[in-house]
């Protein structure tokens, strides 16, 4: 099969229908397969009817990357199963860490970006890429935090990680803008700075203000449409760097499907216009 | 250059996922600075509500018996116990029956931890593996001494229980329907059986009989040897009714036949 993807959407159950149904070209669909780690029933029996429809994507929270200790084997072994049963055209983790010591933290959690901690991340893509046969992607996480500690700015740190295990990078550029707008630097800066050619695909989301502390700290909450800031942002990448399989996450307040839909096709149209570089 | 020794990721690791679900950092952790910043809140919420809306998912019937308040200020009681073992949050919450079995606000509701237990069965149900129910035709087409060396396997997605001290099922029926009991609750012993015969999950009740017919069969006890089991629990038992009921949920999966010799013994 030699579909182009341009623009995706997080699969929910409550969509499944209509996204089985939708006949939009290039739509591909991103599941967490950690959601469909089961030995059988309707949850697997659903993405498998989409994944004959359309394109999927595995988009995983739990290899926990930047945890310190070695890949937790079963886990490899239950998503390499999934892989080989959907044929998913993209697989991609988190520069984060969420497991730790047995227990699962439902978050994508940070860490100093040591020597340590890249020598450990490396390995743990490369023995994923092994138990996978395949490449797969790699994610910048949002930013909430000053951490001291830090001996890496975190594009050499995607970049060498690319270099050394030969993996892609996923470029989440409203992580971009709410890193940028909490930590204080330049989303144009960081975007404009990273290495095009690794990017294999792109997140767009809608974030939100902390209810405490308002403008001056966002969060990653994706449960809102994809704001004018990021697209803007978006737009300046895509046109520096080309298209690319472009994902817009949706997790919370969930809207109907339509309405995903014309959001989806916002940045489906942007990544057919010719201003858009070939990659 | 790093400025952390090596060493430092998992020090840096312990600190954080302890300052997740503790109150205050201590003193001398490595992530007390990170942990005094107001932003440390967003992975302290970010955690407890991932963890808190899958458990919500997870005992529909408990939240719905108990009101959404109850249950999450419960839940988050029982995530500072025990965190999700992995990111199949389908899974979570193992342990959330006896949490409450034992959790003092809840001793007002003493039938809710086999409300949480049923909710359990039916994610149990739900994530089973795939397998075709046996036909009841099968079973009409043995003769007389074939069926009496058959083992009926329960489905792979079959669960049950049997409920000695409330009417369980009915409570939980009903907060899973979303329903109320229709007239006054009978407060007598009750039995469910959950299948998942195809997509979806579906239940029943069942008697005595019924849950020591199913028992003995799990164990792998030949027809008659089951036969005498559900007799055993209710005397009055309609065996072949209860053949009949079982088979038409799709509570079983496999046959298998033990030798002649065995089915001798077993008739006598």
């Amino acid at each position: 099969m030699t579909t182009v993807l341009t623009a995706g959407l997080g699969l929910k159950p409550q969509h499944y229908d209509a996204a089985l149904a939708c006949p939009a070209e290039g739509l591909w669909f991103e599941v967490h397969p950690e959601n469909y780690m089961v030995a059988g029933g309707p949850r697997l029996a659903w993405l498998e009817a989409i994944r004959a429809r359309h394109p999927i994507s595995l988009h995983g929270v739990a290899v926990s990357l930047a945890a310190d200790g070695e890949p937790d084997p079963g886990h490899l072994a239950r998503l390499g199963g999934l892989a080989r049963r959907i044929q998913p055209a993209l697989i991609s983790e988190h520069l984060a860490w969420s497991t730790w010591r047995g227990s699962y933290h439902p978050d994508l959690l940070p860490f100093p970006r040591t020597r340590e901690a890249l020598t450990r991340i490396s390995d743990k893509i490369s023995r994923s890429q092994d138990a996978l046969c395949r490449r797969i992607a790699i994610e910048n996480p949002s930013h909430y935090l000053m951490i001291d500690g830090h001996a890496w700015d975190e594009i050499d740190f995607l970049a060498e990680l690319a270099r050394r295990t030969g993996c892609g990078l996923l470029l989440d550029v409203n992580n971009v803008y709410v890193g940028a707008r909490n930590l204080g630097y330049s989303a144009e800066d960081y975007l404009d700075h990273f290495p095009g050619p690794l990017v294999t695909e792109i997140h767009l989301a809608g974030h939100s203000r902390d209810p405490k502390l308002g403008d001056s700290l966002l969060v990653d909450s994706h449960d809102a449409p994809v704001a004018p800031e990021v697209w803007a942002l978006y737009e300046r990448l895509i046109r520096r760097i080309g298209p690319r399989p472009t994902l817009i996450e949706r997790d919370d307040k969930l809207p109907d499907f339509a309405t995903l839909l014309s959001e989806r096709e916002r940045a489906d149209t942007l990544l057919r216009t010719p201003l858009a570089k070939a990659a | 250059m790093d400025l952390l020794p090596p060493g430092a990721l998992a020090q840096f690791q312990d600190a954080f996922a302890h300052a997740l679900l503790a109150p205050g950092a201590k003193p001398a952790s490595p992530v007390a600075a990170l942990a005094a910043q107001p932003a440390f809140a967003v992975y302290r919420n970010t955690v407890m509500k991932g963890c808190i809306d899958a458990l919500q998912a997870n005992y529909p019937a408990v939240a719905r018996l108990v009101g959404e308040e109850w249950f999450r200020a419960a839940a988050a009681v029982y995530v500072r116990e025990a965190l999700p073992a992995d990111a199949t949050l389908l899974r979570y919450g193992a342990s959330f029956a006896d949490f409450l079995a034992r959790f003092e606000p809840a001793a007002e509701l003493p039938y809710l931890p086999d409300v949480a237990r049923l909710d359990r069965l039916w994610t149990e149900a739900h994530a089973a593996p795939d397998e075709e129910p046996l036909d009841p035709a099968a079973i009409a087409r043995l003769t007389p001494d074939t069926l009496a060396r058959a083992t009926l396997h329960p489905h792979a997605a079959a669960r049950w229980a049997w409920f000695e001290d409330a009417p369980v099922y009915t409570i939980w029926a009903c907060n899973r329907a979303e329903s109320v009991p229709g007239g006054d609750l009978d407060w007598r012993p009750e039995g469910a059986l959950l299948v998942r015969p195809r997509d979806a999950v579906e239940w029943t009740p069942l008697d005595a009989a019924g849950v020591a017919f199913l028992d003995a069969c799990a164990a792998g006890a030949p027809l008659p040897r089951a036969a005498r089991a559900a007799l055993g629990a209710r005397d009055e038992a309609d065996l072949t009714q209860l053949m009949a009921t079982l088979l038409a949920a799709g509570a079983f999966g496999r046959m298998s036949f033990t030798s002649e010799s065995l089915s001798v013994e077993e008739n006598r």
